[in-house]
């Protein structure tokens, strides 16, 4: 064990946990926007009180975000320093433009909504949800446009006199094709835990309690978040496809990986599962569907995918002896939960929606109601192995094609300093997803709460009335 | 002028921000024990900030995106080699402000007992250590010639850079404090009023010796200018909080420190990380910079964007502008 790896541990560990709460942020500040749209436009109580309801579970995933977001970005200078320095002159630009177009406004009006509900006029305060919402889509179209550039780098060039990548296209960077796939591809993931989590909680409340003056309230969360969780999950699947096809033409090697295909081959199959060695090198046994692989990733059923061996000679004899192959296992399973996570989830907000058909009450079924509190995490697990998947399969590059991870970190932090960090972040993360955790249960099952409509803000005297929301 | 002498400006400009948003959000949350009596003074205090610490807090995340869009050498050898001192200013930033968020979503005393500690704590410590990090700057850290700090931890725990942490802790205590008197109402106004007085002398001393220390380090006449400027914005703050003069205090510890920071960045200019070893590792605002290319694209966006978010985020301090006090507080 060296500096590195731990280093690379600390990168994976705090941005797998940090991405558990950015989707439910991306896809649940858009969610209750909606809803209080709905109140705003119908009057309805209920979507009110699904504001109001949602909106704490919201929050209480938002501070998370927030807080791990911050490591997030210091972390490059800290522990991948060589690499901040090869790239800073690409990769800084579009950190910085998050920071100053997306976080403040993600920032800026969630305080505002927070605070605001007897401050500003409804339309006011509904239009700092919406500000809110888009500051954090915004975000993601901006980090993600960054993480691009490692994947597939463009609009660059090495100047060999100071050793490091310049930008010469600033356009082309924002514009990248990996970017442009991964951004809705990313975002549909995003709506498709939030939906899931809209289900999850609503169809608890109506199958404990089933005569609830809040029944129709929750109806309409569990059908909404259904159609949500199946409009994304055509997204995602939409998006991935297109996505896996860009990925065989600028990162052959990582379709390669996926499949753990050793050999190039035109038709290439898709295994659904393989038994045998863990890298499948050897199978014992594999369930594959002809063709899919080929078609996954030129949109020929015909066509050449190559393989590991082939692309790794090729890559020796470009970039000089060495492994370019990422480890198989992790990549083989990463990909085949990836999708198979997110297909569950679809598969049970389809039921849901079944079960509601034409009107009828959510049947008293034990299976639909675990079927229910298991969808926001399969969706949230594919999220986490997608980009383990994509993250590593782009091993041992850190920059495809220009930089290799183990020349990116950083050579002025020691091991104990890395241990020392990554140790604390980890306890820190623990303890604080035992909280999270346990405080969302508790006001997902507190249930959605008795509104009255807030006060209009006036300027009168009102000095004595208590505010509508206090920390 | 000069690209990178713009870039240089605009970070300074960022952090001085920071320090005088976020610096009120540590004074208020080092303060909640000396201040807050109970519970619901306590949720005043937390309340007075509530709304603005998490906008406040993004003008550190774009100082550092500036830096490394600006300035990538300066941030990756200044973010490796104050390593656990960042480390321990993120776990502080995680706890405070999870604190605030979770601190009200549940009724008993432990609970709360312990998020106003993570509160306390997660505001007292990056309020000394980003002195200790900024002094440590101006004096300069050993780096060798590809600009690697070789330093170790024990090398930032120097004196100056110990009075440092001192200074900018007791600032943003004062500041804190001055904040508080000028937007609640109460008892526990007057409390902070008086806090405000007693920690200001402090805090003057304090500001005084550290920046004159500075200046031996490393002197402009602009920095000398900026450094007395400081110093009679915090007395002339000071005999305002005096005289109860809340408004006119908060604008005297926010320009104290507003011209304080400038102070130090002026006097470090044209340096961005001076080296003690090789001067050959001496950061500079030129060879630390991005391509013109770059730095021209930034310019162009901070350009557009900064007044909007100035906008906005001025904007919300007019909608949160009343004073608020116990009987503000609803029951849950």
């Amino acid at each position: 064990m060296d500096a590195l790896d731990v280093a690379r541990w600390q990168f994976g560990v705090t941005t797998v946990y940090h991405f558990l709460f950015v989707p439910l942020t991306i896809g649940l500040s858009v969610l209750v926007a909606i809803l209080q749209t709905l109140w705003h436009r119908t009057g309805d109580e209920k979507y009110l009180k699904l504001t109001r309801f949602y909106g704490k579970l919201f929050l209480i995933n938002f501070a998370m975000g927030v807080v791990t977001g911050i490591v997030q970005e210091f972390q490059f200078g800290m522990n991948w320093s060589d690499y901040s320095r090869f790239v800073g002159d690409i990769f800084g630009a579009p950190l910085a433009i998050e920071a100053l177009v997306a976080f403040f406004l993600e920032s800026t009006f969630i305080g505002l909504w927070i605070f605001g509900w007897d401050r500003l006029p409804a339309r006011l305060h509904l239009a700092t949800i919406w500000a809110a919402a888009i500051g954090t889509n915004l975000s993601a179209y901006f980090i993600l446009a960054a993480n691009s550039f490692m994947q597939n780098p463009v609009g660059y060039r090495y100047n060999p006199d100071t050793g490091r990548a310049e930008l010469t296209d600033f356009v082309a960077v924002l514009t990248n094709k990996v970017a442009l796939i991964t951004f809705p591809h990313t975002i549909a993931g995003a709506f498709l835990v939030a939906g899931s989590l809209l289900v999850a909680v609503a169809l608890w409340h109506l199958i404990r309690n089933r005569d609830s003056t809040d029944t129709p309230a929750y109806r309409f969360a569990a059908r909404f978040g259904a159609w949500v969780t199946l409009i994304a999950a055509g997204a995602v699947v939409i998006t991935g496809d297109i996505q896996g096809k860009i990925m065989t033409e600028v990162q052959p090697m990582k379709m390669a990986a996926a499949e753990g295909l050793y050999q190039t081959e035109s038709p290439a199959p898709f295994s659904v599962l393989t038994i045998g060695s863990l890298d499948g090198s050897r199978e014992l046994f594999a369930l594959k569907i002809p063709y899919l692989l080929s078609y996954l990733g030129t949109g020929d059923p015909n066509g050449t995918v190559h393989g590991i061996n082939d692309l790794q000679a090729l890559y020796s004899a470009q970039y000089g002896p060495g492994s370019y192959t990422p480890i198989i296992p992790v990549t083989y399973w990463s990909f085949r939960f990836m999708i198979g996570f997110g297909l569950a989830a679809a598969a049970i907000a389809l039921l849901v929606l079944w079960t509601q058909r034409k009107g009828r009450a959510i049947p008293d079924n034990r299976w639909l109601l675990r079927a229910g509190l298991a969808m926001p995490i399969l969706p949230l697990l594919a999220n986490s192995f997608g980009w383990i998947f994509t993250e590593m399969g782009r091993q041992p590059w850190i920059v495809f094609g220009e930089m290799l991870t183990r020349d990116g970190v950083s050579r002025s932090v020691s091991l104990t300093e890395v241990l020392t960090s990554f140790t604390a972040f980890t306890l820190i993360y623990a303890v604080l997803a035992v909280i999270e955790v346990k405080l969302l249960i508790r006001y997902a099952k507190a249930g959605v709460p008795d509104v009255t409509p807030p006060p209009e803000p006036d300027d009168t005297d009102d000095a004595e009335r208590p505010l509508a929301f206090a920390y | 002028m000069e690209l990178t002498t713009i870039w240089f400006l605009l970070v300074a400009v960022l952090f001085t921000g920071y320090f005088i948003l976020e610096g009120f959000d540590f004074g208020v949350g080092m303060l909640l024990p000396v201040l807050g009596r109970d519970d619901k003074e306590r949720r005043v205090m937390i309340n007075t900030i509530g709304p603005v610490w998490d906008g406040n807090e993004v003008w550190l995340i774009t100082a550092g995106g500036a830096m490394f869009a600006a300035f990538p050498e300066w941030y990756a050898t200044l973010f490796s080699g104050f390593y656990l001192p960042l480390l321990l200013i993120l776990l502080a930033l995680i706890a405070r402000g999870v604190a605030f968020e979770y601190r009200h979503k549940r009724p008993e005393a432990t609970w709360k007992r312990r998020w106003d500690n993570a509160i306390v704590i997660g505001s007292l410590v990056p309020a000394i250590l980003w002195g200790v990090a900024f002094a440590n700057i101006l004096r300069g850290v050993p780096l060798d010639a590809d600009h690697e700090y070789v330093g170790g931890l024990l090398n930032l725990l120097n004196p100056y850079a110990l009075l440092g942490g001192a200074t900018t802790a007791t600032l943003f205590a004062t500041h804190g404090a001055v904040f508080i008197a000028l937007k609640t109402i109460g008892d526990i106004r007057d409390r902070a009023a008086a806090l405000a007085v007693r920690l200001g002398i402090a805090a003057t001393v304090l500001t005084v010796t550290f920046l004159s220390w500075t200046l031996t380090i490393r002197s402009s006449t602009a920095a000398v200018v900026l450094a007395a400027a400081a110093a009679l914005a915090l007395l002339g703050g000071l005999a305002a909080a005096t005289v109860r003069r809340e408004g006119w205090a908060f604008t005297g510890t926010a320009t104290a420190i507003g011209l304080a920071v400038a102070t130090l960045f002026t006097a470090l200019f044209p340096n961005v990380l001076p080296s003690t070893l090789d001067p050959a590792g001496t950061l500079t605002a030129t060879n630390a910079a991005s391509t013109p290319y770059t730095l021209t694209i930034m310019t162009w966006v901070a350009v557009f964007f900064t007044p909007i978010v100035l906008a906005y985020q001025g904007w919300t301090y007019w909608v949160f502008r009343k004073r608020i006090g116990v009987a503000h507080i609803p029951q849950h």
